[in-house]
C-alpha cells in the first residue's frame, strides 16, 4: 500500500479528513496503516535539494563526534546515560543518514526518524549551546520533523493539530463566533466582581491587541477573564481579534511548514486590520516562538520580526509593574519558598531572562525566590515540550524524561513553581501527578490577581463600603 | 625524491588545501539563506557581528564558554592538544628557514626549540588521551568510526615523525620523508573532511553567534552568555 487512507503524505484540510482521524481513538489505524507508508524518495531528495544548505550540511558533516553534548540533553541524563540520546548520535542516525543517502532511505529509518524526533527530543536548543561548533541539534530536528511530516510520518495527534490549524486558524476547533462568544460570556460572569470590565473585540487602533492560546477559550476560559481583569486594573487600551485569536502553531511541533505560514499570517493580518501598537501574547512558550520568533521568517518579513512591536506576556507585566500600572501589595508577596520555569522558548530563545527575573523582585517577598539549577539560558526543558505533552505513544518516553526537571524542582525546596508557558505547566501538572513532589505551580495571572492592589474606583460599589468600615 | 615531495608535491598540496578552503568557505557563506536559516542576516549587521565575535572569542579561550567550564578536564586535554596542532607548524623555526630559503620571507617569527619540543610532546599526549577517552567513553564511542580514529592519527603523524627527525633517531631520511608526507596529507584532507573544521569552527561558531545575537537572544541585555 503506497498511501493511507489516514495516514499518507497529504495535509488535513477538510472537516471530513479531520473528522475521520478523530474516529481512529488513538490513532490504531492511524499507526497501522503507516507501517505500510511508502517513502516518496524523489520528493524527499527534492525537498532536500531546496532546503538542507550549506548550514545544516556543514553542522552535520563537521560534526567532531566529541560527545560534549551528551551532558546536555535531559533526556540522555533521564535514561542513565543511554548513550544512544547523546544528541549528536540522535540527529546523525535520524537526519544524517537521510541527507548522506540523499532520501534513499525506507518506511522503517523514516519510522525512526519519527520516534526520535518527537519521542526523543523537544527541540529545547540546550545541546546546540553546548557544542564546541554551535551545533544545533534542535534546529536540526525541527528539520527532520518537516522532512518526516511531508512523508506522512507524524504522530496522529499532531496530524490532526496541524488539521486544526488549516481549518479552523486554532489549534483547537474553536470558531470566530466561539471564541467571540468566550469573552462576551467571560465579561458578563465577572460583572459583579468587576463592574464595567470590558473585553474588546475588533477595536481598531488600541495600544494592545492580545492573542491567546486556543486551549484558553476551549478549556480554561478564566484565564482570558483574569488577563482581562489585569488589563482593566492597569488601565490599559486593549482589544482582542476576533480571527487571528489564536497565536499557538501544533503546525511548527509537527513540522507542517506550510500550515505554520498560514497560522502567522493569519495573525498577521488581523495586526494590519486593526493597527494595534502593541501586540501582546499569553504565557505561552511555543506560541511565542511561532508567532514572534520564527513567524517572521515563514511569512518572509526580511527584518525578521512581526509588523508590530509583540510582546511576550512577561514583557508585559514586567513593564506594568514598572510603571507602576500595576501596584503589589507587600503583605501579599509570596512568602513561602519559591522557584520559576525558564520557558526554552522565550528565554533561550529569545532573551527573557531578566524581564522574568524583575517579575519576580517584585511579586515575591525577598529571600524567599530559589533559582533552578541550571537556570536561564541554560536551564533544562520541563520535558514535555515540542509537542510532546500531547502525543499519546511516546508518553512513557515523556515520563521518564520529567525525571530531570523533578530533580531540579526538589532541589530547590520550593513547594510553588511559578511556569508561566502552556507546556511547561502542563508538564509540571503531569509530573506532580506521576511523581508526587507535593508541589504547586501556577501562571502568573492568578498569582497577581492575588496581591494586585485594586484600585477605589474600580471596586463594586458595596465592597468598598464594607472596606472602609 | 626530497625534492619531489618539496617540490611539485608540496604545491599541489598547498594548491588543494588553500583552494578546497577557499571553495569551501565561499560555498558555505553562499549557502546561508536568511529564510530557511531563519536568520536576518543582512537587516541587523551590528547585532550579527556583535554576537558572532562574542560566540567565536568565548569559544577560544580556554574556559571561556559555560561549555568548556562544563568540561574541565577534557577542556585542558583539548586546549594543550590544539596549542600545539596549531602554533607548532606555523613557528617552527625549521619551518621558518625553509620559508626563507624558498620565498626569502625573513621576517617570520618563531618560537624556541624547548618550546616546539613542549608543545609537540603535549600533542602526543593529549592525542593518547583523546583516543582512549573515544575508546572508552560510552557517549563518545557510540559517535566513533574508523574514519574520526583515522583523522585523529592522521593529524599526529607530522608531530610523531617530525619529533624523530628533530632529535635524530635512527633512519633520519625516512622520517624526514614520512614527516613532510603525513604534512602534505594531513592538508590534502582538511578541507574534504570533518578537519575542516580549522575554518569552520570560525564559520559555524560565527553563524550560531549571528543567529543569537540577531533573533535568539536580542532581548537579553549582554546577549548571549555562552
Ligand atoms: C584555529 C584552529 C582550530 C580550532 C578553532 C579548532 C577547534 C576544534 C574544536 C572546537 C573541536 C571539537 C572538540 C573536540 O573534539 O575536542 C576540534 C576537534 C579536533 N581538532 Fe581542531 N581546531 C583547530 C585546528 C585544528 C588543527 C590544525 C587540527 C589538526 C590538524 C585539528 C584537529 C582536530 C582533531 C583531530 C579533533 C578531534 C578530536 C577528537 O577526535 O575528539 N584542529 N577542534
Ligand atoms: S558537541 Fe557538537 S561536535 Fe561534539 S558530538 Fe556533539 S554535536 Fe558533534
Ligand atoms: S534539542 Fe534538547 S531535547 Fe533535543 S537533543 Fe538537544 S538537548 Fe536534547
Ligand atoms: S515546554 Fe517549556 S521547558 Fe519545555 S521546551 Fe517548551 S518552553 Fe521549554
Amino acid at each position: 500500500m503506497p498511501e493511507g487512507t489516514l495516514c499518507n503524505r497529504q495535509p488535513v484540510t477538510t472537516k471530513e479528513q479531520l473528522d475521520a482521524l478523530l474516529a481512529d481513538k488513538t490513532g490504531k489505524i492511524y499507526y497501522e496503516e503507516m507501517q505500510h507508508l511508502e517513502v516518496d524518495t524523489e520528493k524527499l531528495a527534492e525537498t532536500l535539494q531546496a532546503t538542507c544548505k550549506s548550514r545544516l550540511r556543514t553542522w552535520l558533516e563537521i560534526c567532531a563526534h566529541c560527545g560534549l553534548c551528551a551532558d546536555s540533553c535531559f533526556f540522555y541524563l533521564a535514561n542513565g546515560k543511554d548513550p544512544t540520546q547523546v544528541p549528536a548520535y540522535k540527529i546523525q542516525s535520524t537526519l544524517g543518514e537521510i541527507v548522506r543517502k540523499n532520501g534513499q532511505v525506507d518506511n522503517a529509518h523514516m519510522r525512526y526518524c519519527m520516534d526520535v524526533a518527537w519521542g526523543k527530543c523537544t527541540c529545547c536548543n540546550r545541546c546546540g549551546t553546548f557544542c564546541p561548533y554551535g551545533i544545533d541539534m534542535g534546529v536540526m530536528f525541527s528539520y527532520l520533523r518537516g522532512l518526516c511530516f511531508s512523508q506522512g510520518f507524524v504522530p496522529w495527534e499532531l496530524k490532526i493539530g496541524s488539521g486544526m490549524h488549516r481549518i479552523f486558524r486554532a489549534q483547537m476547533d474553536v470558531t470566530p463566533e466561539d471564541f467571540v462568544e468566550t469573552c462576551e460570556w467571560m465579561c458578563e460572569e465577572q460583572q459583579d466582581e468587576w463592574p464595567g470590565l470590558e473585553i474588546p473585540v475588533d477595536k481598531v487602533g488600541a495600544d494592545i491587541l492580545y492573542t491567546c492560546n486556543a486551549r484558553e477559550p476551549k478549556h480554561y476560559p478564566e484565564d482570558i477573564a483574569e488577563a482581562a481583569i489585569l488589563f482593566h486594573i492597569a488601565g490599559e487600551d486593549w482589544t482582542v481579534p476576533s480571527e487571528g485569536w489564536d497565536q499557538t502553531s501544533l503546525t511548527m511541533f509537527a513540522g507542517d511548514w506550510e500550515g505554520a505560514r498560514l497560522q502567522v499570517e493569519g495573525i498577521y493580518k488581523a495586526i494590519e486590520r486593526l493597527k494595534p501598537k502593541r501586540v501582546l501574547g499569553t504565557e505561552c512558550g511555543h506560541a511565542h516562538r511561532a508567532t514572534v520568533i520564527e513567524g517572521p521568517y515563514w511569512v518572509g518579513r526580511e527584518d525578521g520580526r512581526p509588523p508590530v512591536p509583540y510582546l511576550h506576556y512577561t514583557e508585559w507585566v514586567a513593564e506594568a509593574l514598572r510603571t507602576g500600572k500595576l501596584k503589589i501589595d507587600p503583605a501579599k508577596r509570596i512568602k513561602e519558598p519559591v522557584t520559576l520555569q525558564d520557558s526554552c522558548n522565550y528565554i533561550r530563545n529569545y532573551g527573557l531572562k531578566e524581564v522574568t527575573r524583575e517579575i519576580i523582585s517584585y511579586i515575591v517577598e525577598p529571600g524567599y525566590f530559589v533559582e533552578m539549577e541550571p537556570c536561564k539560558e541554560y536551564n533544562f526543558c520541563c520535558g514535555g515540550g515540542g509537542g510532546l505533552n500531547g502525543i499519546g505513544i511516546y508518553r512513557q518516553w515523556r515520563n521518564i524524561g520529567f525525571k530531570v526537571k523533578r530533580d531540579q524542582i526538589k532541589a530547590t525546596g520550593a513547594k510553588l513553581v511559578i511556569a508561566p508557558c502552556h507546556n511547561c505547566w502542563d508538564a509540571i501538572r503531569d509530573m506532580e501527578e506521576i511523581y508526587e513532589l507535593g508541589i504547586r505551580w501556577s501562571f502568573l495571572k492568578p498569582l497577581l490577581l492575588k496581591m494586585v492592589i485594586i484600585p477605589e474606583h474600580l471596586k463594586p460599589k458595596e465592597e468598598a463600603e464594607e472596606e472602609e468600615e | 625524491m626530497y625534492q619531489f615531495i618539496t617540490g611539485p608535491l608540496l604545491w599541489l598540496t598547498f594548491i588543494i588545501f588553500f583552494g578546497g578552503l577557499a571553495f569551501r568557505v565561499v560555498w558555505y557563506i553562499r549557502g546561508l539563506d536568511w529564510r530557511l536559516d531563519r536568520v536576518a542576516y543582512r537587516a541587523y549587521p551590528a547585532l550579527g557581528l556583535k554576537g558572532a565575535l562574542s560566540s567565536i572569542i568565548h569559544w577560544l579561550i580556554p574556559y571561556g564558554s559555560h561549555g568548556w567550564r562544563a568540561k574541565p578536564l577534557y577542556t585542558l586535554v583539548f586546549f594543550i592538544f590544539h596549542a600545539g596542532l596549531v602554533v607548532v607548524p606555523l613557528f617552527l623555526a625549521g619551518h621558518a628557514v625553509l620559508l626563507d630559503e624558498r620565498w626569502g620571507i625573513s621576517w617570520w617569527p618563531t618560537i624556541s626549540m624547548a618550546l616546539a619540543d613542549t608543545l609537540t610532546i603535549g600533542v602526543m599526549v593529549t592525542a593518547v588521551i583523546i583516543l582512549v577517552r573515544r575508546l572508552v567513553l560510552p557517549e563518545v564511542r557510540i559517535l566513533t568510526t574508523f574514519y574520526d580514529i583515522f583523522l585523529i592519527l592522521v593529524s599526529v603523524a607530522p608531530f610523531v615523525t617530525g619529533f624523530l627527525v628533530v632529535h635524530q633517531v635512527r633512519d633520519y631520511t625516512f622520517w624526514l620523508y614520512a614527516h613532510i608526507l603525513s604534512g602534505e596529507l594531513l592538508l590534502v584532507l582538511i578541507p574534504f573532511t570533518k578537519l575542516f573544521h580549522v575554518v569552520g569552527f570560525f564559520l559555524s561558531r560565527g553563524q550560531i553567534g549571528m543567529d543569537f545575537g540577531i533573533k535568539r537572544a536580542w532581548k537579553s541585555r549582554k546577549g548571549f552568555a555562552w
